[in-house]
């Protein structure tokens, strides 16, 4: 009996969230590709929190549906409660979060998945990574992926392979003194993979995270919380989705606290919570922590938060926000019990915390391929990242590159004024990473240009060059971005006189009158007017829909902070196109401070930009290496 | 907003008459234009032809500062390629320093160390052969500069630029923490907070910005070290020296019991005096940290004071202190005439010799002088006054030119804080959105960073996760 040996373009490892893109991703742009799970009934699996989006994320979300991604379709189809967080505060941060169908969500993924040419659905675990190596090094490449080898001995030729295992690798899952060696939800853990990216000289390390328990919906008392409903009117993710179709009726999320009986039973028993106890090796992320850190860090603190999520239209499980633990399953019934509303609770499934192996993600290009293997790629949980939509996002980037890897074609980067996933990508790539990283809107610096409204304009045109943005979409886009252009331009340059219906259409507003004549635009700019709102004394205007609307008033609005951030991205850019040879010798770079050196050689970054973000690299080494590439690009002119 | 046309002074700072501004880049002439007036005020510097020289005066707005030369040299026959002005004043250290502030008030930047030279070479200006020498040159300036830097700082001064810092962070990482996590952190009512702590940060600032001017910023004086064996006579010394008839700039404790430091005017010229702990042989491992200590400031100094108790024969504690004074200008105080005199000028000459055998240009260069003194009876102490006079208008003892270098950036990086700050204030009074402010917050944090020299690195992210409770 022989092996089975198979030929594909491209291999996906993992059909999480980063897995379900990358694939996606591929076999839009027309290549074979094989996505492999340990499990198919887990596709697209939402193991933690019900909801997709949030601060920043959904931000993430956008952008990935901007440039072809399936997470803002799949969610629209499937949530049941959405809101517009931060809408009292600049546009710059509103940012969309849905509760999403957990049962339906995975459906839905899968149906997309299964029908999608060109993609074929295996479950199996990987277990051998194949490579040979190079003849002729490639830049920092010494060897190139050849295939992955399954469980069963199955083996897969291809010339590209993404990495996506999430949580999977050699994962244990931890509820007090009880240890099981599985994956999330008891799904079976992957052990061999890591072994086998040793052997191929990738550096591992160990990072944990969490989640609280779900609770029998019947068995909570919910008079005694506060009901937290949906927008009235909902908007979708998706650039693609009609908004019509999202306005369905939805289902409350519930908010109550713990108090001081509840801090007393987790001080009480912190002996027995295997973080505190030592058990634990991973790292865990600081901006979800177990209630058991949020009471022993912000022991102050009175009360948290505690919100309760429903899982799905289907099942009676509820999700409590903020509570997520470690300790042992009687600590965790007790001290949720003391929490009003859940005075009698059941526990469906208890908290747990999952420790799980995963890369140092400073041995990727920010294309996301390795650096060391040609045609190795990978995103998610595996590069160190937290969460559903920063998997998702990676996934995409990475699918979409190793797409255009073996179309010869040259990958994508997107820089940190372009997107959140730049932003996302350059920071795991480039700086050094101790916790499972999350999206946060603090680390974009040029947030006021990476709106979650105007994601199409930014980014629709990179999936279109890449192919999985059709025609009929960039049109839209462009369109869209030239009728914005006009619209501004003629507001700029028609002016109102200070006539009396001018004056009396102002004053009718709460505006000050006008000394001299005005621009429409400078009104528009006045805090207590809008587009909107100047339609009255506006007679030339021509219909525009809502969303270039949106657009206009963005733009006129803020228009002195949006031309500050375009000048600081114009200084960013001059850096970012520096590139750094990868054969480069910093050994050959005398004046660079020690640790400098070392630094640069760790991370090999690909332009002078990426290097100045590198700590331990000052300005002075900056401008030393400037010189230096100045040098060697005379060299080599000259030769 | 930082623009990339650059200034500074291109002469070595010195009191001796004439000096050059030099400005280049793309508003090189533009600026220039800004701040120079023709004899009969006709003349504009960007009607000229190239490489021509004007003369005229300088203004700062309507306050004329100096009677100049300037050369205009437009790209790209020019040192750095680029528009270049040069501003030939007359007046002294106080009149380039006053045409630099102008130059930067009107638009340029302080230009980096070693900046006219890198663009030189970025530009192709310089012969790539020298690739090596213009890295080395930034390299070593840039080392140099963050010295001098964090050496001529105030311990009180980057103290307050520290805790200015520290709240500035603070409010950035809560309204960052509620824009991220807007259900478990509320910024209700935290405008009219805001309002008050930038009215706070500004009045600081400012505070800052005017010592800056008068001097107080900086250790701008001769770094003077008193070293000698225990119970020679250091702190009756210093107290001798600041006492009530001399004025006290300063007082500010050290960092560890042992070492005081003083500021203090002689005959006019500033002296920031440490008196380090008594050297001597010892097991002691607090002792030799002390030790260790008084090694380092004599290092760093322009001129040590080295006191010697006359009543005790010289002893191998007193070859150790020499030894620490290899390169510096040395006075040696014979302390203590009114007792039994044990110590000759011979004596103490003799073990310099000895000490430094071979190396007849380090005795040379140390300058000893040897004083008679007694501390107790207040005798021989205006003659050391005067040594240390003589010595300075002699040209033996010199301040660093790049304490002026120094205190322009620290200002120019206050000013920037400063104006971020405002920036806030306006975006506050237009009643623009909370994520607004933390844009020129951050700003004025990372201007400040550079006076301490210290980056922003994560320095929001990690103070959002300490300070606040955030989490699903």
């Amino acid at each position: 009996m022989s092996e089975i040996r198979e030929k594909v373009d491209v291999c996906v490892v993992g059909a999480g969230h980063a897995g379900c893109e990358a694939a996606l991703a591929c076999a839009r742009m027309g290549l074979e590709t094989v996505i492999f799970t340990v499990s198919v009934d887990s596709i697209a699996l939402m193991p933690c929190n019900p909801n997709i989006g949030g601060s920043s994320k959904g931000h993430l979300v956008r952008e990935l549906d901007a440039l072809g991604g399936e997470m803002g379709k799949n969610i629209d189809k499937t949530f049941i409660q959405s809101k517009m967080l931060n809408v009292s505060k600049g546009p710059a941060v509103h940012s969309l979060r849905a509760q999403a169908d957990k049962a339906e969500y995975t459906r839905e993924m899968r149906k997309v998945l299964e029908n999608q040419e060109h993609l074929t659905i295996k479950q199996a675990e990987v277990t051998e990574l194949l490579a040979e190596k190079l003849e002729t090094p490639d830049g920092l490449a010494t060897k190139k992926i050849t295939g992955v080898k399954t469980y069963t001995g199955a083996i897969y030729e291809a010339k590209a392979v993404v990495l996506c295992t999430g949580t999977y690798l050699k994962a244990r899952c931890l509820c007090g003194e009880a240890i099981t060696y599985t994956g999330p939800n008891g799904l079976q853990a992957a052990n061999y993979l890591t072994d086998s990216l040793i052997k191929l000289g990738v550096e591992m390390r160990r990072f944990k995270t969490g989640t609280p328990a779900r609770m029998d919906k019947r068995s909570i008392d919910f008079s005694k919380m506060e009901e937290q409903f949906g927008d009235e009117k909902v908007v979708p993710f998706s650039f693609s989705t009609n908004p019509e179709d999202v306005q369905i009726d939805q289902v409350s999320c519930w908010l109550t606290y713990t108090n001081e009986k509840t801090h007393e039973i987790i001080r009480g028993n912190l002996d027995r919570s295997p973080i505190y106890a030592g058990i634990i090796e991973g790292t865990g992320p600081r901006y979800c922590p177990s209630i058991e850190d949020k009471v022993v860090k912000f022991a102050e603190k009175e009360r948290h938060q505690v919100f309760l999520e429903p899982e799905g239209l289907h099942t009676n499980e509820m999700y409590v926000g903020g509570m997520s633990s470690s300790l042992p399953e009687d600590v965790q019934l007790a001290m949720y019990r003391t929490v009003p509303g859940l005075e009698n609770c059941k526990m469906v499934r208890n908290a747990y915390a999952i420790e799980y192996d995963c890369i140092n993600p400073g041995q990727l290009y920010p294309t996301l391929q390795f650096k060391a293997i040609s045609g190795l790629f990978s995103a998610g949980q595996f590069n160190g990242s937290s969460g559903y939509e920063e998997a998702a996002a990676q996934g995409m980037i990475a699918g979409m590159n190793a797409g255009l890897f073996l179309q010869g074609k040259e990958q994508v980067v997107l820089d940190r004024s372009q997107a959140y996933i730049g932003v996302l990508i350059d920071d795991l790539v480039t700086k050094e990473n101790f916790e499972p990283y999350r999206m946060m809107t603090s680390r974009a610096e040029y947030r006021l240009l990476l709106r979650q409204d105007n994601a199409d304009l930014r980014l629709r045109k990179i999936g279109y060059e890449a192919g999985l943005i059709t025609k009929e979409q960039y049109d839209y886009v462009c369109k869209k971005e030239e009728l914005i252009a006009k619209e501004i331009e003629r507001l700029e340059n028609t002016k109102v006189g200070a006539n009396q219906t001018i004056q009396k259409f102002l004053e009718s507003k709460g505006s000050s009158t006008l000394k001299t004549a005005a621009s429409l635009a400078e009104l528009i700019c006045r805090p207590e007017l809008s587009y909107e709102l100047i339609e009255e004394i506006d007679k030339e205007r021509e219909t525009l829909s809502d969303d270039v609307i949106e657009q206009i008033n963005i733009n006129i609005k803020y228009d002195g902070y949006i031309k500050r951030q375009l000048k600081q991205v114009e200084q960013y850019k001059k850096m970012e196109k520096k590139l750094i040879p990868a054969n480069i010798d910093y050994d050959d770079v005398s004046s660079l401070r020690l640790e400098a050196r070392q630094k640069l050689k760790k991370f090999q970054p690909i332009n002078v930009g990426q290097a100045s973000r590198i700590s331990g690299v000052s300005p002075a080494d900056i401008s030393v290496l400037l010189v230096y590439l100045e040098h060697l690009r005379h060299n080599k002119n000259n030769q | 907003m930082k623009t990339d046309t650059i200034a500074a002074i291109a002469t070595a700072v010195s009191d001796a008459g004439i000096g050059i501004i030099r400005i280049s880049g793309k508003e090189a002439i533009e600026i220039a234009d800004r701040l120079y007036r023709s004899k009969n005020g006709k003349k504009k510097l960007s009607d000229v032809t190239s490489h021509t020289i004007h003369y005229g005066f300088l203004y700062d707005e309507e306050e004329m500062i100096d009677e100049v030369m300037v050369a205009v040299m437009k790209a790209p026959n020019t040192y750095t390629k680029e528009d270049t002005v040069e501003i030939d004043c007359h007046g002294g250290i106080l009149v380039m320093h006053r045409v630099l502030e102008a130059a930067l008030k009107h638009g340029c930047r302080l230009a980096e160390p070693g900046e006219f030279t890198k663009r030189a070479f970025l530009n192709g200006r310089i012969d790539l052969s020298k690739a090596e020498a213009v890295m080395d040159m930034i390299h070593a300036k840039n080392e140099f500069a963050m010295k001098a830097s964090l050496k001529q700082l105030k311990g009180a001064v980057s103290e307050k630029v520290r805790s200015l810092r520290d709240e500035i962070l603070y409010e950035i990482a809560f309204i960052e923490s509620a824009l991220d996590d807007p259900e478990h952190i509320s910024l209700e009512g935290y405008h009219e907070k805001l309002e008050e702590k930038t009215t706070h940060l500004s009045a600081e600032l400012k505070k800052l910005i005017d010592s800056a001017d008068n001097g107080k910023l900086l250790k701008d004086g001769i770094n003077t070290v008193i070293v000698g064996k225990p119970n020679a006579g250091k702190s009756s010394l210093l107290n001798l020296l600041v006492g009530e008839d001399k004025a006290i700039v300063t007082s500010i404790a050290g960092t560890t019991r042992d070492v005081l430091e003083e500021s203090i005017k002689l005959h006019g010229i500033g002296l920031n005096i440490i008196d380090t702990a008594g050297i001597r042989d010892t097991q002691d491992e607090v002792e030799k940290i002390g030790v260790e200590k008084a090694r380092k400031y004599a290092n760093d100094a322009d001129l040590v004071i080295y006191v010697v108790d006359s009543s005790c024969p010289l002893d191998v504690n007193d070859e150790e202190i020499i030894s620490l004074l290899c390169g510096k200008k040395v006075i040696v105080l014979l302390n203590k005439t009114d007792l039994d005199n044990k110590v000759s000028e011979e004596d103490i000459k003799k073990s310099f010799r000895k000490i430094y055998e071979g190396m007849e240009n380090v005795y040379e260069q140390q300058s000893l002088r040897i004083i008679r003194t007694s501390t107790k009876e207040n005798t021989g102490i205006d003659e050391f006054e005067h040594s240390i006079k003589d010595m300075f208008f002699e040209g033996k003892i010199a301040v660093n030119d790049e304490i002026y270098i120094t205190s322009k950036r620290h200002k120019e990086a206050l000013m920037e804080a400063y104006d971020s700050m405002q920036m806030v204030r306006q975006s506050l009074a237009d009643d623009m959105p909370e994520d607004f402010y933390s844009i020129d917050l951050m700003s004025a944090y990372a201007s400040l960073g550079r006076i301490i020299g210290e980056e922003v690195e994560d320095d929001l992210v990690n103070e959002i996760f300490s300070k606040f409770c955030m989490g699903k």
